[in-house]
Parts: structure tokens; C-alpha cells; sequence
């Protein structure tokens, strides 16, 4: 723990062996599929002609809605049910009747290879009635056109929480602001999209699923309920995962489904792996928000009441229910006492791809909301905008700190630890706060325009309901764990490695850990809300723990020694202070008494073998005990650990191009104690980027009808190293999380979190006129001066 | 299959494989699903990722936007092909694995290949050339500042070899 070791992955990724979705050979015979999408923003279907498909060389099935029966022909399911989501919606596997955006799955074809599947796609003759297209939060809200015909307003849910009276706390306070808020929307993009590959076994009447998943439970599940099967004839694998920031986590795709269903029909096992395209247009994206803040403070800047209203834009259905949305409204109030806190929002249909979970999951939104709050304060009141922030601050003494809220995970908003106090110091400190004016002047005279600007959060991590582990000690001596959420490029197999090889007393080279495989563990819920580290983490080291625990009794028996006397050093028990030791390796062979011998160290444990230490009249295997070096536990958690953060960034604007340039970005985070400081430090490069990405660059450029005009990397400008500042700056506190025994919180999302606050803020203070919409082109720059100008 | 088949000859990491493939078949899927030689990654299918980029008579190339007839008389080296005879891995390699270089490793095998013939043309890079060295590619995970990094060390390593 706590080492910068190095990743046991690296090893098969360097060396192109990694297996990916599209790298699993399922077998010989593997057919291809590929899916009709709608070309529509908003339409019926009217009739669909598959005739001129079948006689397509190549071509084993199509599939529309008409083919799906049973579960299969019903909608998908909505992940998580909300009594606020009073109009949910979900698509179906193959549309039925009408598109609800441009993407939607319509057909499904299954052919010998990629390419002729796509060519019999081509042939299908889909006669639509195109309807007008509800597309931006503006048309959501005029509701003139209708999403679905059966929810007025496109209202899927309304949703409010209150503490105390805002609006009487605003009123009376000795000052007041709103403002009005805007962010665009943005995805996940992994560098792998989706994908899924299905083979049903004949021989042993089963389903294997590979599919690039952030829950391969949840798979599988969903998979045994829509075709119908017992779930304990599905296995799903989750292979090597090429990034996922959330997508990922939506299950069942209707891919998911149409794979294993086609696989079972066909007896052939089938593949379906996105293009680019598909994945612009048929994933998820996430971010949009309209924002209007209402805000009371003292002269201090000390709030006193905070009245926020936003309208959420969703997409064309809710699979994931409300989370989004909620960890804007609760996740807003960042490190902050909020005084009097009321908070309602709207989420809404438009004919786009839906929203779902995308790395940082609505808190980007929230700090926005929150930060553009606390920089108008104290502009307001002409204060220093770090000042504003510390009067607001929860103090390192009020923790355990009850907002009254509920939170995403339904359990109250409580922060377990922090002390942000620290932080902002640290960070002051990093970025040189006090040096930056005579810097600015500096530049002034050189001509150059330069801002800086700092944003704070606080991250909901490592929320429930559980997660766990199984630590086995193979007679060899090495260790074999698994834990059920997956992976996605977070150091899993390095990092939980490191918590077995601390905990067991073995070393690190001798632990092999797998994720995402029900076949090893069935019982897991899933990789989001930066929670694999705190769950499994802890599940893994509470196994650990157990297989320790029982080692250690084995060990004394063997060793005719009391368990307070003996240690475990790289695998080996011994007495301490004493030559007397024995291996994990052979503790693990007289763990399980054998009739059959198989090779010289399984002798040891066989009947006639065992020695003369034996009660031959005792049984082999203790009441109460089970055969086998290994332990299986499980972590639950009664909330979320709060990590928090602050970001501080200096960007420079030119001055006649409006271009906007990061000089320096410096990072301040607490995830509390840390596994492997290089894993943490890489996770917020990588959210950094992400959240540059978000706060300059990325937007989904939806034209009226409903039609992506940037699904392409060529047009959606993701950030390349050109456009991530070199050098980004971090500093760590660790406040230990009272709720798990590692003293752990998330770390795989705080990154993004604070990025578009920070360089709205820096930006703002470069220009000198309110930034109030992200993200921000150097056009979007230029058109704000030329409006301040007039 | 009505599709007209091609006989070709592909060299890749100095091994000859004959193959019989569509015309229209790009070199990235005839690597990947003709040859077993699934470390050469597809993230974007129009050039513009980088993921694919193989080695093409030592030089970068983006195996999504090359047909697999039109690589017949072409030297083509894959990531599978950067260790040593040995299994060593190669200064890049072992760069990235010092450096945490890679997370999900999907973008990865792009990366290698780029660097590895950017350092024989430039085998000693400043920070701002080792940038320019990789701009053409994506990661999602790193924020490339790790990449950066490994691009520097790799150089170091190669001059220590």
C-alpha cells in the first residue's frame, strides 16, 4: 500500500496481448452482425422490407421488432426506478412503431462478416413518416412538439429537495444575485466503443458472453431475464476493456441482447463490435444543463440561502433513471454550508442519444453551478474569490456533516471526512494565488492577456450496495483473487494485488487477480461512481483477511505453535523467533485431506500420509470449516466516502485571435489514504484532460433536425496532447475515510469534475465580463467581447 | 460468397503469410481477423485516432485507411513485433511501463509503433519534440502526460542499449 509500483497489465498491453471484445475468438463459425439505425431524429415506422436481404450471399438472419418475442419484444428495462421519474421511458431492443433519435436500432442483421452485414443492412427499405424533431433544452422546455406523445411537457420527472426556507433566506439577506447558466453537452468516448460477442455451448447447454461492460453482473442478469434463461446458464466475461467513463455502465445495449439471441437461434456464435459512428449516435452522452441560481449572502460572502432550479436534458429515454440529475442537485454544495438550500429540477425528452453517466456523472454541472456562484460573490463584493470560498467552507470539526439531503445511492448526503481549509492552502500555494497579480501585470506589459481561476468539489464515491472478493492460496503458493466489477484501465489487477500481497504476507509477483468474470465472482453490482477501489478494495482486503485468518490457524495446528506467536513473511508462516516455518503452499495442501495423490506435495494430505500428529478419530475437515487455502468476504457500506478536491488554472486569451491557452493547471485532491500514488496521479491526468476537453473543445453539434454534424473524431474535437497543458501540477492530502477499513475514497472521476469552473473562472478573469456558458471556442469568445464591446 | 477473392502475400514482423481476402478488405482487419494479430487496434475506422498505426517500411502508418492487397510489397511491423527476439521489451516499452504510459492500453499499440520510429528519426527529443511526436494520436485515459514522459525515457533507454 502506498507504493508507486509498477502494472502487472502493462505486461500483455505492451506487447499487444491484450484481449479486447473484438480480440476474442469465440470459435469457428463466428458470424458478424450489424444494425440499421434510424436516419430520423423523430419518426413512425411505417413499414419495414427486408426481402431484398436474405438472398444477400453471406446473410444468415435479419431481425427487426416483429422477430422478438416475449421478454425480448418488451421495452428495456429502466435501470434505476425513481417515484420522481413519473414519465420513464426506454427504447425497445429493435424500434417499434416510431425513432426517437438518430441511431435508434431498427434492424438487425447477421451475416458472415462485418462487411457483408453491412451491405444487406443497405438493402433494407424502412418507410418512415418523419415527425418534427424536439431537439435543445429550449424546445424541451416550449414543449411545441412532443418527444413522446404520452408525456406532456416531455416532462420524464420533476424533482425537488429543500432544507430550510431558500427563497425567505434570499430575501432577506443583505445581498442578492442570479445568474443563468449554460453547459453543452459532451460524452464519454473510450477509444474502444461497444461491443459484444455471444456462444452458446451445446455441450454443456450454456450461454458465454463477452461483452465490453462496466457490469458484467448486470449483463447477465439483464440477458437471463430478456431471453428467458436460468441465469445460472449465463456467463458473462468482461475481457480487457478499451476505457469506458460511464457508457458502459447502460445495460442491457439492445446489442447485448440481439447477440446472445442470435447466437442461440443460429448456433453459430456471433460478434457485434460499433464503428465510431455508431457510437456518436447510439451510446450515450451526458453534461446539458440550463441553470438559473438564486443566491443571499452577508458581507462576508457567507451564504445564506442558494435557490437553484435546472433543466436536465436526457436524451429520447431514461434507462438510468435520474442519477444524473440528482448528483447535480445534491453535489452542487461542494465543500459549501449552503444556509438555507433549495433545489428543483426538470429532466426532460429531446430527440437525441440519451444521457447517461459520463465520468464525473453531473457533478461537472454542480461545481459549475456552485463555482460561477462563489466567483460572482465576490466580484460582488470585490473580495478575493479564495476568501469568499473559506468563510463557506464545512470545518475539519463538523465532520461527520449532514447536508439533509438524499443523495444518488438513496442514503443522506453525510461527508464522512475532509478538510478543506488544508486543501485551499495547498492550493494557494501550488498555483502561487498571491503572485499571480504581478504576473498578470508582467504580461499586461507585454501585451498579453492572462487569467487565473480555482474551483472546489466534493465527490460522492464508493457508494454501495457491495461488492466482494475471493482469495485463494493455490498449493504452489500463489494467490488467486477475483472480484466481480470489471475494468477499464483503472490498475485493478496491480492495485488490488498490492492490498493482497500487504495483507496475506506474500509477495506482490505471486498474486494474480481477475475482474468482471461471474464465472469466478457472481455476486458484484459494477465499475462507476468511483467506487472499485473503496468496494472491492475493501472486499479484497477483508478476503484477504479471512484466508489469512485460516492460514494462520492451519499453520498453527502444523506448527504445534499459538497464532499470536506467527507472522507470514513473502509466503512463508513462521514462529517468530524461531526456524520453525511452513509454506502457504503446503498450508494450502493439508487444507484439503485427499485420497488421490497427484503429484509429490498432494501426497502430504492423503490418508495414509498424514502423520502421526492426526486424531485419527477426528474428521478431516472441522465442523464449521470448508477445504481450501481461501477466504471470501464482502464490503458494504452504509453511504458514499466523500472525496474532495480543488483545481486552480492560469490560461492565457489572445487577444486578437480570442484564443484561450492553459499555462498552468494545478491539481489539490484527497482520496484519502492511496493505494498506489502513480495510478491516483494518472486518473486525474486523465480526468484533467477530459475536463479541458469539456470546458473548450467537445460539444454535440445537433442541428434543428436532429442530426449529429460532428459524429467523427475528425469534427469532434477531442483533445490531443496539443491541447492538454504539459505539466499538469498535483498535490495530495489524505483524510482517511472512516467507512472502509482501507481509509479509501474514489479517485477515478475527480479530475474532470472542477475543469470547466475553473477555466470559465480563469477566462472570465483574463476578459473581465461574465463567462455563464461552457464550453467556450475562441469564437464563443470572440462573439462575448464583441457583445461587451457594443 | 460472390465476392471476387485476391491471393496476396503480407510481411509482417518479418514473417510471410499468404492470405486470400476481398479486394475491399482493410490491412487492419486482414491483421487483426486473418492473422490473429489482434494487439493492432481499431478506434475510429477514418484515420484520425491513431490506434491502428502500424509500421509500414518502419514507417508510421494508419492500418484502417490501407487495404490489405495494397501491402504486398511492404515491410509491415505490428506491436507484436516491437520486443526482442528475446522478449524484451523494447526501450518504447519499457518506457511506458515505467512512466504509467498507458491505462486501458486499447490506444496503446498506436502510440508504441508512432514513437518507436519518431525516436529513429529523432533519438533524442526535446520535451516539445516529444510532444509534437505523438500529436497525432488519441488517448482517452492518460491526459498524455505520462506519454510525454515515456517518450523522453524511451530515448534515454535507447541510448543507454
Amino acid at each position: 500500500m502506498g507504493q508507486r509500483v509498477q502494472r502487472v497489465e502493462d505486461q500483455r498491453f505492451l506487447r499487444g496481448g491484450g484481449r479486447f471484445v473484438d480480440d476474442v475468438d469465440p470459435g469457428p463459425g463466428v458470424l458478424h452482425a450489424a444494425v440499421l439505425r434510424s436516419p430520423h431524429a423523430h419518426a413512425r415506422i411505417l413499414d419495414i422490407d427486408v426481402s431484398g436481404v436474405l438472398d444477400v450471399p453471406g446473410v444468415h438472419a435479419v431481425y427487426t421488432h416483429d422477430d422478438l418475442t416475449g421478454p425480448m419484444a418488451e421495452p428495456l428495462p429502466v435501470l434505476i426506478p425513481h417515484p420522481a421519474l413519473t414519465h420513464g421511458r426506454t427504447q425497445y431492443a429493435l424500434a417499434r412503431d416510431e425513432v426517437n433519435h438518430v441511431g435508434e436500432a431498427v434492424a438487425f442483421v447477421v451475416a458472415e462478416d462485418r462487411y457483408v452485414a453491412e451491405d444487406a443492412v443497405a438493402r433494407i427499405v424502412v418507410d418512415y413518416e418523419v415527425l418534427p424533431a424536439v431537439v435543445g433544452i429550449a424546445a424541451a422546455r416550449a414543449a411545441d412538439r412532443l418527444v413522446h406523445d404520452d408525456v406532456p411537457g416531455n416532462l420524464g420527472a420533476r424533482m425537488e429537495q429543500a432544507v430550510g426556507d431558500a427563497p425567505a433566506a434570499i430575501a432577506a439577506a443583505p445581498h442578492r444575485l442570479e445568474l443563468d447558466l449554460e453547459i453543452e453537452r459532451s460524452a464519454c468516448m473510450p477509444m474502444e466503443g461497444r461491443g459484444t460477442v455471444a456462444r452458446w455451448d451445446r455441450d454443456t447447454d450454456r450461454l458465454v458472453l463477452w461483452t465490453s461492460t462496466q457490469s458484467s453482473t448486470g449483463v447477465r442478469a439483464a440477458v437471463a431475464a430478456k431471453l428467458g434463461l436460468d441465469i445460472g446458464r449465463v456467463d458473462v466475461i468482461t475481457p480487457d476493456v478499451g476505457g469506458g467513463f460511464g457508457v458502459k455502465i447502460v445495460h442491457p445495449w439492445p446489442e447485448e441482447l440481439l447477440v446472445p439471441m442470435a447466437a442461440r437461434a443460429l448456433g453459430r456464435p456471433v460478434k457485434f463490435v460499433e464503428d465510431r459512428r455508431e457510437h456518436f449516435v447510439s451510446s450515450a452522452h451526458e453534461r446539458g444543463q440550463v441553470q438559473h441560481v438564486e443566491v443571499g449572502f452577508d458581507d462576508d460572502g457567507r451564504l445564506l440561502g442558494l435557490d437553484v432550479e435546472f433543466w436536465h436534458d436526457h436524451g429520447a429515454y431514461t434507462p438510468y433513471g435520474l442519477i444524473v440529475p440528482i448528483i447535480t442537485s445534491t453535489q452542487l454544495l461542494g465543500p459549501y454550508k449552503p444556509g438555507a438550500y433549495r433545489v428543483a429540477f426538470s429532466s426532460l425528452y429531446t430527440n437525441t442519444v440519451i444521457v447517461t453517466p459520463y465520468r464525473g456523472a453531473g457533478r461537472p454541472q454542480g461545481c459549475y453551478a456552485m463555482e460561477r456562484t462563489m466567483d460572482a460573490i465576490a466580484g460582488y463584493l470585490g473580495r478575493d474569490r479564495t476568501e469568499v470560498r473559506a468563510v463557506n467552507f464545512i470545518q475539519p470539526h463538523e465532520f461527520p456533516y449532514d447536508h439533509g439531503l438524499i443523495f444518488q445511492d438513496g442514503r443522506p448526503l453525510e461527508y464522512d471526512s475532509g478538510d478543506y481549509p488544508a486543501s485551499l492552502e495547498k492550493l494557494r500555494k501550488l498555483i502561487d494565488w498571491d503572485g499571480f497579480d504581478s504576473f498578470r501585470r508582467e504580461c499586461a506589459e507585454q501585451g498579453r492577456r492572462v487569467g487565473i481561476g480555482l474551483a472546489c468539489y466534493v465527490e460522492g464515491t464508493g457508494v454501495g450496495p457491495y461488492e466482494g472478493a475471493h482469495v485463494h492460496v493455490e498449493t504452489t503458493g500463489k494467490v488467486k483473487v477475483a472480484t466481480g466489477l470489471t475494468t477499464q484501465g483503472q490498475s485493478h489487477e496491480t492495485a488490488f494485488a498490492q492490498i493482497v500481497a500487504d495483507e496475506l504476507g506474500v509477495r506482490f509477483c505471486d498474486v494474480e487477480v481477475v475482474t468482471g468474470d461471474t464465472r469466478r465472482m457472481p455476486y458484484a453490482v459494477g465499475t462507476f461512481a468511483s467506487r472499485a477501489a473503496v468496494m472491492s478494495g475493501s472486499a479484497v482486503l477483508k478476503a484477504a483477511r479471512r484466508t489469512k485468518e485460516k492460514a494462520l490457524r492451519l499453520a498453527a495446528d502444523a506448527l504445534e505453535a499459538d497464532v499470536a506467536d506467527l507472522e507470514i513473511v513473502d509466503g512463508v508462516v513462521g514462529v517468530r523467533g524461531t526456524d520453525r516455518s511452513i509454506p502457504l503452499g503446503t498450508l494450502s495442501v493439508l487444507s484439503n485431506p485427499l485420497r488421490y495423490a497427484f503429484d509429490e506435495a498432494s501426497k502430504a494430505a492423503t490418508q495414509f500420509s498424514v502423520g502421526d500428529a492426526v486424531d485419527r478419530t477426528a474428521l478431516p475437515v472441522a465442523e464449521g470449516e470448508q477445504p481450501g487455502l481461501e477466504g471470501t468476504d464482502f464490503h458494504s457500506t452504509p453511504r458514499a466516502t466523500y472525496a474532495s478536491g480543488m483545481h486552480a488554472a492560469i490560461v492565457e486569451t489572445d487577444p486578437d485571435t480570442a484564443e484561450i491557452r492553459i499555462l498552468r493547471y494545478a491539481v489539490v485532491h484527497d482520496c484519502g489514504h492511496l493505494i498506489n500514488p502513480m495510478v491516483v496521479e494518472g486518473q486525474i491526468h486523465g480526468g484533467v484532460a477530459q475536463g479541458v476537453g469539456g470546458a473548450l473543445y467537445e460539444r454535440m453539434a445537433y442541428d434543428e433536425s436532429g442530426q449529429l454534424l460532428n459524429a467523427s473524431f475528425m469534427d469532434f474535437l477531442m483533445p490531443y496532447v496539443s491541447e492538454v497543458p504539459d505539466g499538469i501540477e498535483i498535490d495530495h492530502l489524505e483524510t482517511p475515510s472512516p467507512l472502509n477499513p482501507l481509509g479509501i475514497k474514489g479517485a477515478g472521476e475527480a479530475g474532470v469534475i472542477p475543469v470547466s469552473a475553473v477555466i470559465a473562472a480563469a477566462v472570465e478573469d483574463a476578459e473581465g465580463f461574465p463567462v455563464t456558458a461552457m464550453p467556450i471556442s475562441p469564437s464563443d469568445l470572440f462573439s462575448l467581447r464583441e457583445e461587451h464591446r457594443s | 460468397m460472390s465476392e471476387t477473392l485476391h491471393d496476396i502475400r503480407l510481411t509482417v514482423n518479418d514473417v510471410v503469410h499468404d492470405l486470400r481476402v476481398p479486394a475491399r478488405r482493410l490491412l487492419s482487419d486482414a491483421l487483426r481477423h486473418d492473422l490473429g494479430l489482434t494487439g493492432t487496434h481499431v478506434g475510429c475506422e477514418h484515420g484520425v485516432c491513431g490506434a491502428c498505426t502500424i509500421l509500414v517500411d518502419g514507417e508510421p502508418a494508419r492500418a484502417c485507411l490501407m487495404l490489405a492487397v495494397a501491402a504486398q510489397s511492404c515491410a509491415i511491423t505490428t506491436v507484436e513485433g516491437l520486443a526482442g527476439p528475446d522478449g524484451s521489451l523494447s526501450p518504447v516499452q519499457q518506457a511506458f511501463a515505467e512512466c504509467h504510459g498507458l491505462q486501458c492500453g486499447f490506444c496503446t499499440p498506436g502510440f508504441l509503433t508512432t514513437i518507436t520510429a519518431g525516436l529513429r528519426r529523432d533519438p533524442a527529443p526535446t520535451r516539445e519534440r516529444a510532444r509534437d511526436m505523438i500529436g497525432g494520436n488519441l488517448c482517452r485515459c492518460t491526459g498524455y502526460q505520462n506519454i510525454v514522459t515515456a517518450v523522453e525515457r524511451a530515448a534515454q533507454i535507447g541510448a543507454a542499449r
